[in-house]
């Protein structure tokens, strides 16, 4: 059984459909990666499987749970986190207090404020300090400490090197690569293609609120890739 | 001179008492209730009805009425806060209008017009006082409720801090949609506020009970007083609360020195210029205020 099923899922913004029937399913310990041009509802996406977003239609599994009628704070206690767009810190309260929040729900694990200040040296310092104060790498760092700390099951990154520079994206990068090693589950939405095949297994490009190519990003081009990614390439929607 | 300025601090405490829950309300579910007043007059009569009835003493009382607040505040945010803000910043202040009209109706209707007070019931405490050096006397229960802030809002301070329920309610006020996926459940977060807050305006009540007579209709001036302390020392501010409570009755003392009648004038003065000044620093001077809103195509 899949460790996370979308299934058919329709999701509306009033009169919008930003996602259109869209279907896949991953596997525990898999990275995947989703990619498509603005607007093409990866967020949308994300935030529905997050509960941040109730479905028109469709269903979210985790486990074979049914989970598509459940509150977004309840799916953290279920297992799935998110680490938004934009990172959404906390920003009148310190490194620790956003970390310590990541906790709510209780659920056992390894993670802990120490364990993720051993991930991101840079934050140690800046423990104490308002997150709103923290550079754009550091408060990517904190939300991703917030996220690991609710010890997800499925992690989920919403364009985690949005607006940061070269240098910090690799160092977000190299953290990442150690969750992915270490057998994190991992949903990806990422507008590099590149950095998004290189650390996925598999890689779903969106066009248009539908999946236009599901494929193995270790067999798929970055040409096929970026064909969907235009328009160019459309194949029918299916399970990855 | 010495003298007022204690006797105007003290008083600070108690205006730091009936500020804090429409501090703390503001701040978390960012609604301004307008039945904050009554609601603490309502809790002096509970106290009073259990005092003269009962005769339980308005200190054990408390043991009754600020769990039964507490109930009423989970209520309130559950059944029918929560509902009017879906109905945008507005509907909120209405209802929370509405609901003082009620309550204050509720209560003349119950009690009548009579004014009542729960100093008959504490002995000599609402009297007794104590000899500083310089000849200064300080009032027991002035001590006692400015402690009693002091402890309120420290504790708060602690509780919203240290806890994870505190942490989760300051999330919460911060950002409710991104609290829910971090794991908390903002409507359980602001309904406890919200009980939170009725037990500060229920023990604002017992000492407003204790120091002063009330009526029904006594809730209008506590908000009043409430909203100008708030405001001064910076909605959503705890340790903020208190210091606009020893502003304004430090204005209000001021204000009786230079005329018996400016008692309550010294308050709305120095509200009135703490409100200008923080409107000109940002960016919104008395022009600004006074500015009419420009016609559509103009």
């Amino acid at each position: 059984m899949s460790l996370l099923s979308v299934e058919n899922l329709v999701v509306r913004h009033g009169l919008l459909q930003a996602v259109r029937g869209v279907s896949f399913s991953v596997e525990r310990g898999e990275t995947l990666a989703l990619v498509g041009a603005n607007g093409a509802g990866k967020t949308t996406l994300l935030r529905a499987i997050a509960g941040a977003h109730q479905p028109a239609a469709g269903r979210v599994l985790l486990d074979g749970a049914d989970l598509t009628s459940v509150p977004s704070h309840s799916r953290v206690g279920m297992g799935i986190a998110l680490v938004p767009e934009g990172r959404k810190l906390f920003v009148r309260m310190t490194v620790e207090e956003n970390l310590l929040l990541g906790r709510t729900a209780g659920r056992p694990g390894e993670w802990s404020v120490d364990k993720v200040l051993e991930m991101f040296p840079n934050l140690k310092p800046r423990r104490h300090a308002r997150t709103g104060y923290l550079s754009g790498g550091e408060q990517q760092a904190t939300a991703i400490g917030r996220a690991l700390m609710s010890n997800p099951d499925v992690l989920l990154l919403d364009e985690v090197s949005l607006g940061l520079s070269p240098l910090i994206v690799d160092r977000v990068y190299a953290a990442l690569q150690g969750l992915i090693a270490s057998g994190t589950t991992i949903i990806l939405v990422e507008q590099d293609l590149n950095r998004a095949l290189s650390v996925s297994d598999k890689v779903i490009c969106m066009l248009e609120g539908r999946i236009a190519l599901a494929a193995d990003s270790k067999s798929v081009s970055r040409d096929e890739v970026t064909k969907a990614y235009f328009g160019l390439h459309r194949q029918k929607a299916e399970p990855a | 001179m010495t003298n007022q300025i204690i006797q105007g601090i003290l008083l600070g405490g108690y205006y730091a008492l009936i500020a804090c829950g429409l501090s703390f309300m503001f701040s978390v579910m960012r609604i301004i209730n307008l039945a904050h007043g009554s609601l603490a007059v309502f809790a002096a009569y509970a106290l009073w009805w259990l005092a003269s009835r009962l005769h339980i003493p308005p200190f054990f009382g408390l043991l009754i009425v600020l769990p039964v607040m507490a109930v009423i505040g989970w209520a309130l945010q559950r059944f029918l806060l929560e509902r009017s803000a879906r109905g945008g910043a507005l509907l909120p202040i209405l209802t929370t209008f509405g609901l003082a009209i009620v309550i204050d109706n509720m209560l003349f209707e119950q009690f009548g017009a009579d004014t009542r007070s729960l100093a008959p019931f504490i002995g000599s405490l609402s009297y007794d006082s104590w000899e500083w050096p310089g000849g200064i006397y300080v009032g027991k229960l002035a001590v006692i409720m400015f402690a009693t802030a002091v402890i309120l809002l420290g504790g708060l301070q602690l509780f919203l801090t240290r806890t994870r329920l505190g942490r989760s309610i300051r999330a919460t006020s911060e950002d409710p949609d991104t609290a829910g996926l971090v794991g908390v459940d903002a409507r359980r977060a602001n309904a406890i506020a919200a009980a939170i807050a009725m037990v500060t305006v229920g023990l604002a009540g017992a000492f407003l009970g204790m120091r002063a007579t009330f009526d029904p209709y006594a809730g209008a001036p506590q908000l009043l007083f409430a909203f100008e302390a708030a405001v001064i020392g910076g909605a959503g501010s705890l340790w903020g609360t208190l210091i606009g409570g020893i502003v304004l009755a430090l204005a209000q003392t001021l204000g009786a020195q230079v005329h018996p009648q400016g008692f309550l004038i010294g308050g709305h003065a120095m509200f009135l210029v703490v409100l200008f000044v923080r409107l000109s620093a940002s960016g919104l001077g008395l022009r600004g205020l006074l500015r009419l809103p420009s016609r559509s195509g103009s």
